[in-house]
């Protein structure tokens, strides 16, 4: 059997968790929306056994769903300001520089479409480690400049932004003061490097020999499906 | 303190011109009888402070909102506010300060603990720092010499929160499982005003008093006062009115009904 798309997308999100900063594998992993949270369980169930997840409330859970502490809003911040968090956001804008925008499209002073608002993205990504979750990565997505910064990249503090994994592609983000800095590191099974150039509206750059993000192991696709058992999760992001 | 209060006496307290907190976050535990008693009134130019949901709507669905303090505005269910997005977007909204959430808990705290401002990383090189120019930067008076962003205090002038359970002495307590920011509003309030589902603690459970005669004025019997958001274990977010308010937004006779029924 060969591997859904879905199930590649949903291995790299758990792939995230991988050499955890300053080897800290107790933290909370803050996945946003479906997919993201599917990896974090993935993550959870097979190679970090530390990580936290909230139930989507206020309770922490472990891997068997069991309360392992109390985690409302207000508190939130303090594993924040800690350090001791990995989110995965999402975002409308993402460009070269690892900027985020989840505040407005157009000028903020009268924006053309107004978003959520910048929400934790300022104090999540000057904090601790932060990747992107793109469902549908496209050149209106990955732009040359956001228009609003909301999470901030490379040349404007960010603490550790780590990875992009979208749709078509797995991209790493690199502070060595190059542009572009969020630099592609593998194309998924199935998908042409042109095809995630055309998505992407800055310069990829010579890229060279891109690898194929990796398929799940028979044990991972097992977790899958047990994680997914209606396998919803994963048809929606097809 | 002695009696509970109404709603329009509470309502009342609130002023043109003034800076309002309102409790909850995003579609859940929302003052909203409150929140319409103040709207009823027209009282307008208003500052709100406010992890906004359908509060933050209402408000700036009436014209009522001078300028608003907020990290996000949603109604969590549905992602986007629509009276929020369309006042932002016809520009009926004249100002807003928007900030990471984390600067509004700490600019909450800063007006509670009676300090002009609470140094934090959050913010910095993020658009927050880009439209707020009023904003500024502290450097650390000790030898790493950091850095940081001087939040501000957000001293309101009227808190509106709603709880489970309450007493006439102020004393509120929250049975949900997230208290949210609401002790702090309170706190940073000159007055704050407290609704609740009914009258009568649970003795049990003294760690779910939130906020208490310190720092509430005064508490209003409101049942079903947080309706449609979500007020567990009482009651849930009521999905269908969350969505017939939510298409107000694009139906003006939709709208026109909906304000009648509420004497808007």
């Amino acid at each position: 059997m060969t591997a859904s798309r879905a199930d590649v997308v949903a291995t790299a999100l758990a792939d995230l968790y991988r050499d955890p900063a300053g080897g800290r594998t107790r933290l909370l992993a803050s996945p946003m929306g479906a997919m993201p949270r599917l990896g974090a369980r993935l993550a959870r169930a097979t190679f970090a056994p530390g990580l936290l997840l909230s139930d989507g409330e206020a309770t922490l859970v472990d891997a068997e769903d069991r309360p392992r502490g109390h985690l409302p809003y207000e508190r939130v911040f303090d594993v924040v300001w800690g350090g001791r968090r990995h989110v995965v956001m999402g975002a409308t804008q993402l460009d070269a520089e690892g900027n985020t925008n989840i505040s407005c499209i157009g000028p903020h002073a009268r924006p053309k479409v107004q978003l959520l608002g910048v929400r934790g993205a300022p104090g999540n990504t000057v904090h601790h480690r932060t990747s992107y979750w793109i469902g549908r990565q496209g050149p209106r997505i990955l732009v040359p400049e956001v228009d609003v910064v909301s999470g901030v990249g490379v040349r404007r503090g960010a603490a550790d932004l780590h990875h992009v994994v979208t749709d078509l592609a797995v991209f790493a983000v690199v502070a060595d003061g190059q542009l572009p800095a969020v630099r592609l590191r593998s194309v998924h099974p199935g998908v042409d490097l042109e095809q995630v150039r055309a998505a992407t509206g800055w310069a990829l750059g010579e890229v060279g020999d891109v690898p194929a993000t990796r398929a799940p192991s028979d044990d991972e696709r097992a977790w899958l499906d047990r994680l997914d058992p209606d396998g919803s999760v994963r048809e929606a992001m097809a | 303190m002695s009696g509970t209060w109404t709603v329009e006496e509470v309502a009342a307290r609130v002023e043109p011109g003034m800076t309002v907190g309102i409790g909850g976050w995003g579609s859940r535990r929302k003052p909203m009888e409150l929140v319409a008693a103040v709207a009823r009134r027209g009282v307008g130019d208003l500052t709100v402070v406010s992890y906004g949901g359908p509060d933050v709507g209402l408000l700036c669905a009436l014209g009522l909102v001078r300028r608003l303090v907020f990290g996000f505005v949603s109604l969590d269910t549905i992602p986007l506010e629509p009276w929020f997005r369309r006042a932002r977007q016809e520009g009926t909204l004249p100002e807003v300060m928007e900030l990471d959430e984390g600067m509004v808990l700490q600019g909450l705290r800063a007006a509670a603990w009676g300090v002009p401002f609470l140094p934090m990383r959050a913010g910095l090189g993020s658009a927050v720092v880009d439209t707020n120019p009023q904003l500024r930067t502290v450097r650390s008076p000790y030898a790493d010499d950091t850095e940081l962003l001087a939040m501000p205090a957000l001293p309101l002038d009227v808190a509106l929160v709603h709880v489970h359970r309450a007493e006439a002495d102020g004393t509120g307590q929250v049975l949900g499982i997230d208290p949210y920011m609401d002790a702090w509003m309170c706190r940073a309030a000159r007055e704050a005003y407290v609704s609740c589902e009914r009258l009568g603690l649970d003795p049990d459970q003294p760690k779910s008093c939130i906020v208490d005669g310190t720092c509430v004025d005064g508490v209003v019997v409101a049942p079903g006062g947080a309706w449609f958001t979500d007020c567990s274990p009482d009651y849930p977010r009521d999905q269908a009115a969350l969505e017939a308010y939510a298409a107000t937004a694009k139906d003006p006779v939709a709208w026109a009904t909906w304000r009648q029924e509420r004497g808007l």
